[in-house]
């Protein structure tokens, strides 16, 4: 599987993107997000990005105010899901031009649409920017 | 803001997200999106709705769920919308169904016919749209709805469709590896595609074929080598690159699997050596990406089969991850070192005192990592002071889940290496003591049995040694305040066989402590019951020596309960107790013979010692016993009218539970249909049948022989748990028992947890590095004298590293932010001219090479025009964007103070300060955030000081 889930937590904990990719009831999605992010906003920035919860782990890093928090299994290689998220957030960044936590509330399809292109089945599938974006460009066009 | 970002959305939207953006609780959230479902709940089945506002509507119903309540009044409308034929609206009512419903809700059924009709497109976008709905939706009932058309779109002209289509297999792979099982073929040969997007999709599929069988794809082992090959030396397209390296996230893909194709198999090893050689020196190991690869090789070259220039490298490798000041690399250096010392083990070593900075780290993750490398290397000359951390560690943290882990290693290892008896009962109290609610019961009883059997050789005097010291440190520990059960019950057996074994302590002084714990902890049956047969063996014990037994009389008073308790398992041993008392030594003597616990029991199934009761009966006149399969045939009414005389004579001996559950539904019914229609028939001949069954059936046993072979059943299978004959209780009571040993195990933690505070505090105080030497040499120097040396030349030199480490933290942090931001940079500068170098045709050359490898038919398509689109950037903005001076550290602060403040007038102060940060973070920039602000200032939201970080850029 490798990922698991991608949520994008603001410094407040509060969720502004979440992503599962294994089915959880509501229940479970409102508790796994609590217990994570109460564990990983406590950390500070010197510690591991990486936390062990339960069996998996969470890669996090923090961009100004937000949170990026990937659930991966245990043998996914957590330097890679670190670089992963800084992708993610350059991918962002070109196509929303110095994005913000609001760009992404703003146009919270977006940003799903970009993890679609990225994702699929918990895999990394997608890694070059252009190809990621092309399709949501086109469709922006198109509309 | 440029032509993607505009904020077309309506005001009532902006509103929204402003005032989430803005909710400073939990419960103002709440407030918030329990208003928004009062009015989507109204507004959203309103006739009519243009389908912009319906996509709208869908989205906040998107956030509602997001923030975690029920949106489900509006999943429909979510289904509606994937019939848009505005690509737009489609995909987002995709987006939202993929994400409200399980691929087993009963509204999936209406979008299977969508996803067909889609997958049919002739635009390939909605191809791409449904593809990713497939991925999410379609269960394994409906996977030969969509695999026909799936199949096909495996030769689409587009690129982006093919690597969709290979997913949504490796979907159906995932679900249902039989439905797929014939077309395994194709991602063979999608491995090489011409593009090379398609192809790193295509590893994730055959990653997961490969998992699960290794040997039917060592014929790829040539192409993934040769594939890694070319990507190492830059053949894919620019566009693939990160910070400067190639494609990094398929190199890692191909060295997992590499890692799995060439473990044990020294041929296919052979082929990769040169490749990840290469790797290895190509990496560089000053960012982030390419420590990543770099220990995706350590992974590879530690499973394949060893070759001694790449473990050189890897060691050298892990020895730079160890060194580095960031905790990140050091994780993946621990990591790594457990890996690489199954083949090395001699590795550790050099390692020694990075791996003890690692252990005595505050940060819990890494502490973890470690304790998983110390379990890796655990031997008999190193597992005491191993398992001791272990358990301080243990006692220390408060996740359950990790305690179980850990005290489970505990207990594998200590049985695994113990070096002593004694040793080995003391760490077993220690694990029992601290997270005996948290090991599983089979622990205990491997505990009770070692204890019983001893380690196995003759060695009786070692064997009573070891229970004399396992009594008495159980009377000792009995003074902690709380215990948790599972440990309470091996005390009491222990105690119960063992106690006055060896003289020492009397039979009152033992029966007393028995008794106060039946009292301490009368709400746990299991544990009560477990000291009444104690008391019984005591007692026992006492009568067969000869002795005059003298019950305590908190031991009375605590019978006189028992027999009067509503739990038949103790009423049962009460009894029995008192009946033991009762009789002479030599009767006891056979019936509880002293260390006998692991004696084996001859259960006469026959029960041939009846034989003289039965002949004795049936000279009487008495019917013969009938086997049950022989009598069924015979049943009449006769039987049941006998049936409450056969009930009344063999009451006493029943030895199962009445058969309630059936009979009473059955005698349920019939009222309740007698109510509605008088002349439905009581459907009753069917019960008294299985009463009558179970009546006859222990009515055999009769003997007083029988109560007592039963009695010595009883205490031998509760001993070890094993069978059906485990204490009934020990079910009903399982949540009392919770409920005391939360409690026990938060003080037991808590005291524990200062105490072994207090200790290490004082050992680090006195001196640091001969305290770490001393550790050093423990876990690492083996039994032999060399090692124990070699550890002390390494001694000398480490401290002084270890000194400036400890200065090291503060600046760490900067240096890893030096690290990264200046990488990070240039990469995407170079990313800026990516459209043009990835039309041209001969960096896709590889691939044909490739295919001829492969298979020399397959289709050379026009690759030239995949992602012409993709020239639509807006190439100026990036220009703008990364010469961008990053924000100092000063403003975030501002920004965070600002943010929390409260009062209005803080507010509006706080609210210039901000703009002003946002607008000078955002200079280079300044054209696109004025238009950003100017936008949202005319929808009305404007950039408050309650939430400044909203507008923050996440890059900045």
């Amino acid at each position: 599987m490798g990922i698991r889930f991608i949520l994008m937590v603001n410094k407040q904990g509060q969720t502004r993107l979440a992503q599962y990719y294994e089915w959880l009831t509501l229940e479970e999605r409102r508790a796994l997000e609590g217990e994570i992010v109460r564990k990983c906003l406590a950390r500070n920035e010197q510690q591991c990005s990486f936390v062990e919860h339960r069996n998996y782990k969470i890669v996090y890093r923090r961009y100004a105010s937000l949170f990026f928090l990937v659930g991966v299994d245990n043998d996914e290689n957590e330097l890679a899901i670190l670089e992963f998220i800084h992708l993610l957030v350059e991918t962002m960044d070109r196509h929303f031009g110095n994005v913000c936590e609001l760009d992404i509330m703003f146009h919270l399809e977006k940003a799903h649409f970009m993890l679609e292109e990225m994702v699929m089945n918990g895999s990394i599938v997608e890694t070059s920017k252009a190809n990621i974006l092309s399709p949501i460009q086109l469709m922006d066009k198109a509309s | 803001m440029g032509s993607q970002g505009g904020f077309y959305q309506s005001k009532e939207f902006l509103d929204l997200v402003k005032s989430i953006g803005e909710a400073r609780s939990k419960a103002e959230e709440d407030r918030i999106v329990l208003s928004e479902i009062e009015t989507l709940k109204r507004r959203i089945s309103e006739p009519d709705t243009p389908k912009r506002k319906m996509k709208e509507y869908i989205i906040r119903l998107v956030y509602v769920e997001m923030l975690g309540h029920d949106a489900s009044f509006g999943y429909i409308h979510a289904v509606k919308m994937t019939h848009d034929d505005t690509l737009l609206v489609k995909r987002t009512g995709y987006l939202a169904v993929t994400l409200f419903l399980n691929e087993d809700h009963d509204l999936i059924i209406l979008i299977v016919n969508t996803i067909q009709k889609d997958l049919k497109s002739d635009n390939y976008l909605v191809v791409c749209v449904a593809l990713n709905a497939v991925c999410k939706l379609i269960n394994e009932e409906t996977i030969p709805a969509v695999l026909p058309q799936i199949v096909e779109l495996l030769a689409h002209p587009k690129e982006a469709v093919r690597k969709k289509a290979i997913m949504a297999l490796h979907r159906f792979y995932q679900k249902s590896p039989s439905s797929v099982s014939h077309l395994v073929s194709n991602f063979r040969k999608r491995l090489c595609d011409n593009d090379p997007g398609v192809m790193g999709a295509t590893l994730c599929p055959l990653f997961d074929l490969i998992t699960n069988d290794v040997n039917s794809y060592k014929d790829l082992v040539i192409s993934f080598v040769s594939i890694l090959k070319q990507v190492a030396e830059r053949r894919l397209p620019k566009a693939y690159d990160y910070h400067q390296m190639p494609a990094p996230f398929i190199q890692i893909k191909l060295l997992k699997i590499l890692a799995l194709l060439g473990s044990g198999d020294k041929q296919a090893s052979e082929n990769m050596y040169t490749v990840v050689g290469d790797i290895f020196r190509k990496c560089d190991s000053s960012s982030n990406i390419g420590n990543a690869i770099l220990y995706e090789c350590i992974c590879c070259v530690s499973s394949i089969y060893p070759n001694p220039k790449l473990l050189e490298s890897a060691a050298d490798a892990i020895s730079r991850f160890l060194k580095s000041d960031s905790h990140n690399l050091k994780y993946m250096g621990i990591d790594a070192l457990g890996r690489l010392i199954k083949i090395s083990p001699e590795i550790a070593e050099q390692h020694q005192l990075a791996v003890i900075d690692c252990l005595e780290d505050p940060d819990d993750t890494l502490k973890r990592k470690t304790f998983e490398l110390l379990y890796k290397m655990t031997k008999s000359t190193n597992v005491e002071v191993i398992v001791d951390r272990m358990i301080d560690y243990m006692i220390s943290i408060n996740d359950n889940h990790y305690k179980t882990e850990i005290a489970s290693r505990c207990v594998e290892l200590a049985e695994q290496f113990a070096p002593s008896n004694q040793w080995f009962i003391q760490t077993m109290n220690k694990v029992f003591e601290h997270a005996g609610d948290l090991v599983n019961i089979k622990v205990a009883h491997n505990l009770m049995r070692l204890i019983a059997e001893g380690f196995g050789e003759d060695d009786n005097t070692a064997d009573s040694q070891l229970r004399s010291s396992a009594v008495e440190s159980y009377l000792y520990i009995l003074g902690e305040p709380k215990l948790p059960s599972v440990f309470l019950q091996v005390i009491c057996w222990v105690l119960g066989e063992y106690g006055t074994a060896d003289g020492k302590y009397s039979a009152s002084y033992i029966t007393g402590k028995l008794c106060d714990v039946a009292e301490a902890y009368s709400n746990d049956e299991t544990v009560k019951a477990y000291a009444v047969t104690a008391l019984m063996k005591i007692y026992a014990f006492e009568i067969a020596a000869g002795r005059m037994v003298d019950m305590l009389p908190e031991c009375h008073s605590l019978m006189e309960e028992f027999l009067a308790s509503h739990s038949t398992d103790l009423q049962q041993r009460a009894y029995e107790l008192q009946a033991v008392i009762g009789l002479d030594a030599h009767a006891v003597e056979s019936i509880m013979p002293s260390d006998a616990s692991c004696e084996d029991i001859e259960v006469d199934k026959a029960l041939s010692f009846l034989n003289g009761y039965i002949q004795e009966s049936i000279e009487k006149g008495a019917q013969p016993y009938i086997p049950e399969s022989e009598r069924s045939g015979m049943l009449n009414i006769s039987n049941f009218r006998n049936q409450d005389h056969h009930e009344a004579s063999s009451h006493g001996l029943r030895f199962e539970a009445y058969e309630l559950p059936k009979q009473t539904v059955q005698a349920r019914i019939p009222p309740a249909s007698l109510a509605s229609t008088e002349l439905v028939p009581v459907p009753e001949p069917v019960y008294p049948r299985e009463s009558y069954q179970t009546t006859t059936v222990p009515s055999v046993s009769s003997d007083a022989a029988s109560t007592e072979l039963k009695l010595r059943l009883d205490g031998v299978q509760k001993k070890w748990g094993r069978q059906t004959h485990f204490p009934s209780t020990s079910t009903s009571n399982s949540t009392s028992q919770k409920t005391v040993n939360g409690i026990t195990q938060v003080d037991g933690s808590n005291t524990a947890n200062s105490r072994t505070r207090e200790t290490y505090d004082s050992r680090k105080q006195v001196e640091i590095s001969p305290e770490k030497q001393k550790l050093a040499a423990s876990l690492f120097g083996g039994p032999s004298k060399t090692e124990k040396k070699s550890a002390t030349g390494h001694k000398s030199s480490k401290p002084s590293s270890h000194m400036v480490k400890s200065h090291a933290p503060k600046s760490s942090m900067e240096v890893a932010s030096e690290k990264t931001s200046p990488v990070q940079q240039p990469p995407d500068l170079l990313d800026f001219g990516e459209p043009t170098v990835k039309s041209t045709a001969p960096s896709l050359d590889p691939f044909k090479d490739l295919e001829g490898l492969l298979e020399p038919t397959t289709q050379v398509s026009s690759a030239v025009n995949h992602s012409s689109t993709a020239a639509v950037t807006k190439s100026p903005d990036i220009m703008g964007l990364y010469t961008e001076t990053p924000a100092g550290a000063h403003h975030k602060d501002s920004d965070i103070l600002s943010g929390l403040s409260n009062s209005p007038m803080t507010n509006m102060v706080g609210g210039t300060t901000t703009m002003q940060v946002a607008q000078t973070s955002k200079s280079p920039n300044l054209k696109d955030s004025l238009e950003k602000d100017a936008l949202v200032r005319q929808m009305g939201v404007t950039p408050s000081s309650q939430n400044p970080n909203l507008f923050k850029d996440l890059l900045g």
